[in-house]
């Protein structure tokens, strides 16, 4: 049961670049999109990495998304009535190229139901560099985590408020790209303040790594990536973003909020 | 009876390739807090002698065994029903949920969460709750909440919360993910009480011991009343609580052990591993993994998975699992009221139903066959009587 065996030590470009950008100084953005939610997703996708993202995380739909919220929720079940499959999806963003790393983030049922081998080609294939599954904790991710490894792809792992120090640790040496500390005790969602977890996990983690540690989860403006971020390297954002996706703006409407998201990012006092 | 050696198979959360724990990392420590609680307590004498006292003078067991005389002589076999029926709150879902309202005390935490389908599991949940002090929630498809209105006014005047889930598609499956979603963010003070053999280690596990008692019951009593063990156990089966419930007395016995799947939601029958709900078992699923939804008339049924000891017993053939359609099961339902006075659930309504095709066939003529009637039919005789034209 406590198969932890780390992946072997290599270099992902992911990682790379997360770790390259961090020590010119830059606090990451990472900004989360449902792929397929809406015909023109690919343009909104290079609007995010236009507008500033260091990394973009790519949702795959799956029909029981027990970690998102009523916002997330909405944009798979969008994208899963257009027709979208994890194959499908990875062959649209192929024809995209962006300058920034992507990042999956979708169920595991997903890969187990492909095959590891499969999964990791497709995700390979569409560009991809990073995978997140929220459902795949540490001690059941190491075949994925080799399997993705042979594919340049580096599995984050994600540690939770109620994670205990010892294995947070034992998290953050296994985590591969980076490592992404859950702001607070919920689904993702849009929250009108910042929970004092999001913070406490990201000094922490901080404290324990060093690793890129960036914070998601319950972080919907620009005033609370300023505040997790000048705790953390950085913070991912999701739900806030697709709700504006969800009602009904484009690729123009994307840019402009992580663009004030990168500006809110880039005016944290450097130390 | 040795109840710590009956916890050691199966301790680490498998199921042969099937069972685990795939839970988001927040969820985590609180699932393994719960491992630990829930092997302490069912292995402290104090606990089980609670335990058993509760099921004992509140919800009335020991339930009895009931010997069909006269679908017996119509269908040429001996048939028995295990009468969980007949408990407090009118199913097994009672047996289950005591034991998780005796751990939640024991954790310290003073609310209690559950999903429901039928609204059998949410009913004995409530229960509980009011019982042992606990304020309650329970989630509940919206098509679910429709069609069993009466469970809904039941949980509703025990004190409980209903929450209507319309994400998905509405019924049990959905009701899980929300129920888990409401975990996630209420960990600290929160208990989820899930109502079957199903989710993340230890609930499989667990859930079969609190539901181990039907077995336990049975087989003396069959003993008892035929004379000898079954040769047929059949029980229905959506997660499987009853039907885990009631095989694992029987595994190291002869009797042919047979789970019943409606076709809609025919998990074994026709689905293939995959990962759901914090446990890998076996799953409907489309060619990409999308989990499919269920179809059946029965709300207790309607879920796409199984608990993962059923994926095994059905991997290592120590068990079977077979499928009816809703056109037998409503027939079962009429038959056995009318034969037995007897109003089953529709959930064991499978079970008869699959009996009544078998009998004389697969089932020979002389057999002993017992059948777990996992509920009674209250709630559905509204539902039945619309399809019937009688309402």
């Amino acid at each position: 049961m406590e198969n932890t065996t780390a992946t072997p030590k290599r270099d992902f470009s992911l990682e790379e670049h997360l770790k390259s950008r961090r020590a010119s100084g830059a606090k990451l953005l990472v900004p989360y999109i449902t792929a397929g939610y809406c015909k023109d997703w690919l343009a909104t996708v290079a609007a995010i990495a236009a507008a500033g993202a260091d990394a973009i995380e790519i949702g795959i739909p799956f029909s029981d998304p027990i970690m998102d919220g009523p916002v997330i929720q909405a944009a798979s079940q969008a994208a899963l009535e257009r027709g979208v499959t994890p194959a499908s999806a990875m062959a649209e963003l192929a024809t995209l190229a962006v300058p920034v790393p992507l990042v999956v983030m979708t169920y595991c049922n997903l890969a187990f139901h492909a095959g590891f081998a499969r999964f990791a080609g497709w995700l390979q294939d569409g560009g991809v560099t990073g995978s997140i599954f929220p459902d795949l904790p540490m001690e059941n991710a190491t075949e994925w985590s080799e399997v993705a490894a042979a594919h340049d792809i580096a599995n984050i792992l994600l540690v939770a408020p109620t994670t205990p120090p010892a294995r947070a640790k034992r998290i953050a040496e296994v985590s591969r790209g980076f490592v992404y500390g859950v702001g607070l005790m919920g689904v993702t969602g849009v929250r009108d303040s910042l929970a004092q977890s999001a913070s406490m996990i990201a000094s922490s983690l901080k404290a324990l790594t060093e690793q890129v540690v960036l914070i998601g989860v319950g972080i919907s403006t620009p005033d609370q990536a300023r505040e997790v971020a000048a705790h953390s390297d950085g913070v991912v954002v999701g739900s806030a973003l697709v709700k504006r996706l969800n009602e009904g703006e484009g690729p123009d409407g994307a840019y402009d909020f992580v663009a004030s998201l990168r500006s809110a990012l880039d005016s944290v006092p450097r130390p | 009876m040795s109840v710590s050696n009956a916890s050691d198979a199966y301790r680490d959360g498998l199921f042969g390739e099937f069972g685990g724990r795939y839970v988001p990392e927040s969820l985590m420590a609180a699932t393994r807090e719960l491992e630990e609680l829930f092997f302490a307590a069912w292995e402290d004498a104090d606990f089980q002698h609670q335990y058993r006292s509760i099921l004992a003078s509140y919800a009335g067991r020991p339930t009895p065994v009931t010997h069909c005389a006269n679908l017996s002589a119509d269908l040429g076999i001996d048939l028995y029903l295990k009468r969980e029926d007949l408990t407090h709150t009118g199913s097994h879902k009672i047996n289950n949920v005591i034991g998780q309202a005796l751990l939640t005390k024991r954790m310290g935490k003073s609310r209690i969460i559950a999903e429901t389908g039928a609204g059998q599991h949410g009913v004995a949940t409530a229960t509980a709750a009011a019982l042992f002090g606990l304020s309650c929630t329970v989630y509940m498809g919206a098509v679910d909440v429709e069609r069993q209105a009466l469970n809904v006014f039941r949980m509703r005047l025990l004190g409980a919360e209903v929450v209507s889930v319309s994400s998905g598609s509405m019924t049990l499956k959905d009701a899980i993910n929300e129920a888990m979603r409401e975990w996630v963010a209420s960990v600290d003070d929160t208990h989820y009480c899930i109502g079957s053999v199903m989710g993340p280690h230890p609930y499989p596990l667990m859930v079969r011991q609190f539901q181990r008692i039907i077995g336990e019951e049975a087989r003396p009593q069959m003993q008892e009343i035929a004379g000898s063990d079954p040769d047929f156990v059949v029980a229905c089966v959506g997660g499987g609580s009853n039907a885990a419930g009631t095989f694992t007395a029987f595994i190291d016995s002869d009797a042919a052990l047979v789970g019943v799947e409606p076709a809609g939601g025919a998990a074994i029958g026709r689905g293939t591993p995959g990962v759901v709900h914090g446990m890998r078992s076996k799953l409907l699923q489309d060619e990409f993994g999308q989990v499919q939804e269920a179809q059946s008339i029965s709300a207790g049924l309607d879920y796409p998975g199984v608990g993962p000891e059923h994926s095994y017993l059905a991997s290592i053939g120590r068990a079977r699992y077979e499928a009816v359609d809703d056109g037998q099961v409503l027939e079962a339902f009429q038959i056995l009221a009318r034969r037995e006075g007897i109003i089953p659930a529709l959930e064991p309504a499978h079970a008869i139903a699959y009996v009544l095709a078998e009998a004389g066939k697969s089932i020979p003529a002389g057999s002993k066959v017992l059948v777990t009637m996992s509920g009674r039919g209250d709630k559905d005789s509204e539902t039945v009587a619309k399809i019937l034209g009688e309402a």
